[in-house]
């Protein structure tokens, strides 16, 4: 059976849709959200509650909605749980269902919840499940785990796209009900830039629930009309931008407002290039709320059975969508505006047996229209009692006569419509960390004074009245877009409209002595009732924040949009306090559920992060390279040849190092080149070493200390010109380095003539190494490269293939080796070119892997493997490093502390194990072996390889009192025993340190 | 000095609205005025002394950003003469730096240069807030760029050579809304 008037509504009669919901297909209409279409088509059973799994229907229109959550489907991938079914927009094919239901929806086994709820009370987890303490674990944590949750997650990943856009405003706009529009309109007027948002799919938020038949005019003109005419003119204005679909959901200090844009959910066969949502982060110099106002339900017990509705819901669904609600209805209201619903259905045909007017004498121009169209009034109404399983039947009225709640005859009906006035929407108002306050007229919490360049107007404010929302929402509008005061009037309005005595109530409905047994629902979609309020108070909550904690109120994903204040007057109530004393829960983001794609937008896959590549990046891969992830950078980590494995292939790679030549590209290493006259005084105080000495073509191993002495990173320094040094730093380590320079530089010693610049990026650095590898580079260079000119730790200028290079003589292996530094662009190139003239030499390939090795068989430290943020020069043996003369350097007072002196501080060492076991790095050591857990430890393996050149295994540990240890036997306990190692110095090949000067 | 050598930029696709600029000369000078000013006599173009705004004269401009921190370009020119700024300047306290190798510049232009952009940047594009001839330091998604307005409707953007791929790659799928592949 249809319940579709035959004209009228915002919807396309000429254009059906068919869509499913659990499986069974019906018809709706372009325009129609899932819930118009559904109860076009008679249904109002389409979910079952959270706790009891009550049947449940549809309570609202809007996102408020707190029970119509359903999932919609397009496949796998495409699957979304946990929909307002009033905010689904309906397109040809859609597929919906409910959830939390087994077997379906009529036929619940979880309802047995319902019958046995006096065991679930308010907090029954934190009572019950204690005995026997097994059973936790093993039976109660997963039952509870499976009934928890609402809806079910997709299985597949996410295929849809999702964008991200950054925007600016002079006044962002949210909410286009008449408040927003009249706002907009007058901003746009004076040239502002204006964004004006709303979450629905068309503008007009609220007049669009008005009857096309309504009298109400704005400026002469039919609703619908101004609507039209108020959106072209905005559109027409370039500096105004219009998002439909488009939720405001989190306030952000300084005016940071995020929207989310749902851009294509709402199409049948949304264009492959369009994103599904987007996320608009906007900076607005001042923000407008028009957030408008939500209708608050009455409490009454039985108030949650499907065909119990917000009376304004069933005006939308009438006039917007051309749907009526029911047949039969009874409608129970504090004040006139659910009389306008009456009026309407009354008009459409719905039988409306009584209004139930809890006031006890209301009176005026709308209940004459009432009584006038033959529609019965109750005075001094009360709701007792509701009846029907999946749909409601009859409603059980009572009449309060002289302070005594009497019963009335109960009357038959399959709608009752509830209306206790409205609740302005404050939710992003108090995100913003405005102060809400107390309105006895409004009864709720009104915007008070606001934090941020942000005013409310309309009804999010209490303001209600046609005319009075259009003036406040121009006035104010003019008032924010402008940056002077300026003496224009804003736009006034004429409209004709009757008045409305809103008349809220607050709280649960008057009950009898022997009140029903029936629940009567505060939180719908948390299944919170009064008796779980009452519960609360009485054992001994008093604070509104212990309240919700304890019952769960507010804080289901409608963030108590329709239950927050009911539920605070009841507690209030309870204890006997004004409403304004038990205070306020926290409005959090976000207004409504937004999709973690949205978040994540296009920061997935390969562009999750920057991935930096080398010059010689396409290189090692032709060559077969495995990478590791170093930083942000791919770094080649070994070239397996053959079938070799990482083991096999990185000790050929270490004997070619060891007996002929190797070529590693070191180009992710960071660079600083630091000019200017004081550039080495600069130096001397930033790292441990002495600087001014360093002659020009010559170069350093230098330590960087944080203030506490700690090492921070390490690098070799060449002095290039008196005035100009090429720094290196570690791979992770260079932009915190360049960082932390650049503080020292413009904080500590502004005076210094100094500059650092980044030429990281700039070099492209190609590491040859080995006894072979002058022999390699010298046919190349213009350089002289023998040993008297280029020692160990020089540096020349000059030209390699013709191309301008920086040639370090460096090493990082122990053997000869040198570092050419070419301009980036030429990095591939000039790496070829050496890969070429090497072959006779035997040049090879070698990746991070092998380099770690290599520079550990010499007790070259590695930062942040064998430091950890705990270890000072003296601990890692660098102690030759500092500057013994130096006044000053970054960390140089805290290596004066005692406890930085100690001789039990973990120093380095190394370990040999005379069994031939490879350690673990990270292992834990021990002074003695068969302990049991907790264990004395006395140190841990920081780095552990085979040796290939050694034939056995290596590592270096960081050992209490270490260096006093030499020769000792320690242990290191692994799951099947212990390990039996030696401490040796940290040194293990050509410990004179020959190989490197040849 | 003339080389054989095959000079290799990383690589950035073509496109109706992105394209990689030719091979550059790029300096970072740092300094005072006297400095600048020393400069500017050579390198023909003077330095701006607001923030966050480019001079150019032809194939060159300076790019301020920062207070002593000065982007030196010549579009057309890749290997401009370091040393005759070096001599120009003299003995004025100062820094200059060849960087032409760090950063690649990409051409970002068309009817949505400014939405492509704020699909990661997030400063006010608009012509009224960053006019033709604007310049900053600022990030797009998690890399940084400086970005340059050369006209209404084209940016300048410069990216250190590592960050190329992820850059572009990045713009690329923005842009999939405006320009449908």
């Amino acid at each position: 059976m249809s319940f579709r008037v035959s004209k009228g509504g915002h919807i396309d009669r000429s254009r059906s849709l068919k869509f499913t919901f659990d499986g069974k297909t019906y018809a709706g209409f372009v325009g129609d959200t899932l819930a118009s279409a559904l109860l076009a088509n008679g249904v109002h059973l389409v979910a079952r509650s959270f706790k009891y799994h009550r049947p449940r229907g549809i309570l609202a229109a809007g996102s408020e909605e707190p029970n119509a959550l359903i999932t919609v489907y397009r496949d796998a991938a495409r699957y979304t749980p946990n929909l307002r079914a009033t905010q689904v927009e309906l397109y040809h094919g859609l597929q919906a269902k409910s959830q939390n239901r087994w077997p379906s929806l009529r036929t619940d086994f979880g309802r047995i919840n319902d019958q046995l709820s006096a065991f679930f009370p308010a907090g029954f987890y934190y009572k019950t499940f204690m005995w026997p303490r097994k059973a936790w674990k093993a039976v109660y944590e997963p039952i509870i785990r499976r009934a928890a949750g609402l809806g079910v997650a997709p299985t597949q990943a996410d295929p849809d796209r999702y964008a991200q856009r950054y925007a600016h405003c002079d006044v962002l706009v949210v909410g286009s009900g008449p408040a927003g529009i009249a706002a907009a309109m007058s901003a746009a007027s004076t040239g502002a830039r204006v964004i004006l948002c709303d979450e629905n799919s068309q503008f007009g938020g609220g007049l669009l629930s008005e009857a096309d038949h309504s009298a109400t005019r704005i400026d002469g003109l039919m609703i619908r009309h101004w609507i039209a005419q108020a959106i072209q003119k905005l559109k027409e204005n370039s500096r105004v931008t219009l998002l439909t679909r488009t939720t405001a959901f989190g306030y952000f200090p300084h005016n940071f407002v995020a929207l989310s844009e749902r851009v294509t959910d709402h199409l049948e066969n949304p264009d492959l290039h369009l994103v599904r949502e987007r996320l608009w982060q906007i900076r607005a110099t001042s923000v407008i709320l028009a957030t408008g106002a939500i209708e608050r339900p009455l409490v009454f017990p039985g108030n949650d059975r499907p065909g119990v509705m917000l009376a304004g819901a069933a005006s939308t669904y009438l006039n917007r969508y051309g749907v009526k609600t029911g047949s039969r209805a009874v409608v129970v209201t504090s004040g006139d505006a659910a009389y306008t619903t009456a009026l309407d259905l009354h008009a459409a045909g719905v039988v409306i047996d009584a209004i139930a007017d809890l006031r006890t004498a209301p009176v005026g121009a709308w209940v004459e229209a009432a009584q006038s169209a033959g529609i019965k009034i109750i005075a001094g109404a009360t709701v007792l009692d509701t009846q029907g399983n999946v749909r409601v039947r009859r409603i059980d009225l009572g009449q309060v006569v002289s302070g005594t709640v009497v019963k009335l005859q109960p009357i038959n009906c399959d709608l009752v419509l509830m209306s206790g006035g409205y609740t302005p929407s404050v939710h992003l108002f108090s995100q913003s960390r405005g102060k809400v306050e107390w309105s006895d007229t409004v009864k709720s919490f009104v915007p008070g004074r606001s934090a941020e360049c942000e005013r409310s107007v309309g009804a999010c404010r209490g303001i209600y009245d046609l005319s009075e929302v259009l003036t406040d929402g121009a006035a104010t509008g003019l008032a924010l877009a402008s940056k002077t005061p300026i003496s224009v009037q804003s736009a006034s309005f004429t409209v004709k409209a009757m008045p409305i005595d809103t008349n809220p109530y607050v709280g649960a409905l008057p009950q009898p002595d022997s009140q029903s047994s029936s629940k009567a629902f505060v939180d719908w979609q948390h299944d919170v009732t009064t008796r779980d309020l009452a519960l609360a108070t009485r054992e001994g909550f008093r604070s509104i924040e212990h309240v919700k904690r304890y019952t769960t109120t507010g804080m289901a994903t409608d963030q108590g949009k329709t239950s927050n204040l009911n539920a605070l007057a009841i507690v209030a109530q309870t204890l006997g306090v004004p409403i304004p004393q038990v205070g306020l829960t926290t409005f959090r983001m976000p207004y409504t559920p937004t999709t973690f794609g949205a978040f994540a937008g296009i920061s997935r896959g390969d562009l999750f992060d920057p991935v930096r590549t080398t010059a010689t990046h396409e290189w090692a891969q032709a060559r077969g390279a495995v990478f590791e992830n170093v930083a942000l950078w791919k770094r080649a980590r070994y070239f397996p040849r053959a079938n070799e494995d990482m083991h096999a292939a990185v000790a050929r790679e270490c004997l070619a190092v060891r007996h002929s030549c190797g070529i590693f590209d070191a180009t992710t290493l960071g660079k600083i080149e630091i000019v200017g006259p004081d550039a080495a005084e600069f130096l001397n105080r930033m790292y441990v070493n002495s600087w001014s000495n360093l002659n020009v073509g010559r170069s350093r191993y230098g330590i960087l200390l944080r203030e506490d002495g700690f090492i921070n990173d390490d690098g070799v320094i060449a002095r290039l010109a008196a005035d100009r040094f090429h720094v290196t730093t570690t791979t992770g380590g260079a932009a915190r380095v360049l960082g932390t320079m650049e503080d020292y530089r413009q904080t500590e010693w502004p005076d210094l003539k100094v500059w650092l610049t980044s030429t990281t990026e700039h070099w492209a650095v190609i590491a040859v190494q080995g006894p072979r590898s002058r022999d390699v580079l010298q046919p190349l260079t213009d350089i002289d490269m023998s040993a008297s000119a280029m020692p160990h730790m020089s540096v020349a200028l000059g030209a390699i293939c013709g191309v301008p290079t920086r040639l370090f003589r460096v090493s990082f292996t122990g053997e000869m080796g040198f570092e050419v530094n070419v301009p980036a662009d030429y990095g591939r190139a000039i790496w070829e070119a050496i890969f070429a003239a090497g072959q006779f030499h035997g040049i090879t390939e070698y990746g991070t892997e092998a380099m770690h090795v290599l520079r550990a068989e010499k007790g070259y430290i590695i930062i942040g493997q064998d430091t950890d943020g705990t270890v000072t020069p003296d601990d890692a043996g660098l102690t030759w490093a500092i500057g013994k003369n130096k006044l000053d350097f970054v960390g140089k007072r805290s290596l004066e502390r005692a406890s930085m002196k100690t001789a039990t501080r973990k120093q380095l060492v190394g370990l040999r194990t005379p069994n031939g076991e490879v350690l673990e790095e990270g292992a834990q050591v021990t002074l003695r072996t068969g302990q049991k857990p907790p264990m004395a430890l006395v140190g841990h393996v920081t780095s552990s390889y085979f040796s290939a050149v050694l034939g056995y295994p290596i590592a270096l540990a960081l050992i209490g009192g270490g260096r006093a240890r030499l020769g000792q036997t320690l242990y290191v306990p692994m799951p099947n025993g212990d390990i039996k190692v030696e401490v040796t110095a940290p040194v293990f090949y050509d410990t004179p340190g020959a190989r490197i000067n040849g | 000095m003339v080389s054989s050598m095959a000079r290799l930029a990383p690589l950035v696709t073509t496109s109706e609205w992105m394209r990689a600029l030719p091979f550059a000369t790029r300096l970072i000078l740092q300094g005072d005025a006297a400095a600048r000013t020393a400069a500017a006599a050579v390198w023909g173009v003077s330095f701006s002394q607001i923030a966050c705004r480019a001079l150019s004269q032809g194939s060159r401009a300076t790019l301020w950003l920062g207070p002593e921190e000065y982007l030196l370009l010549d579009m057309s020119d890749e290997s401009a003469s370091v040393a005759t700024l070096e001599h120009a300047i003299g003995n004025i306290p100062h820094a200059l730096v060849d960087i032409s190798h760090r950063q690649i510049a990409i051409e970002i232009s068309g009817p949505f240069a400014e939405r492509i952009l704020n699909g990661g940047c997030p400063l006010d594009l608009d012509l009224s807030a960053f006019p033709i001839g604007m310049c900053t330091r600022t990030v797009l998604a998690k890399a940084e760029i400086v970005l340059w307005r050369n006209r209404a409707d084209a940016f300048h953007v410069e990216v250190w050579r590592s960050f190329t791929g992820y850059v572009a790659g990045l713009l690329r799928e923005i842009a999939r809304e405006y320009y449908p592949v």
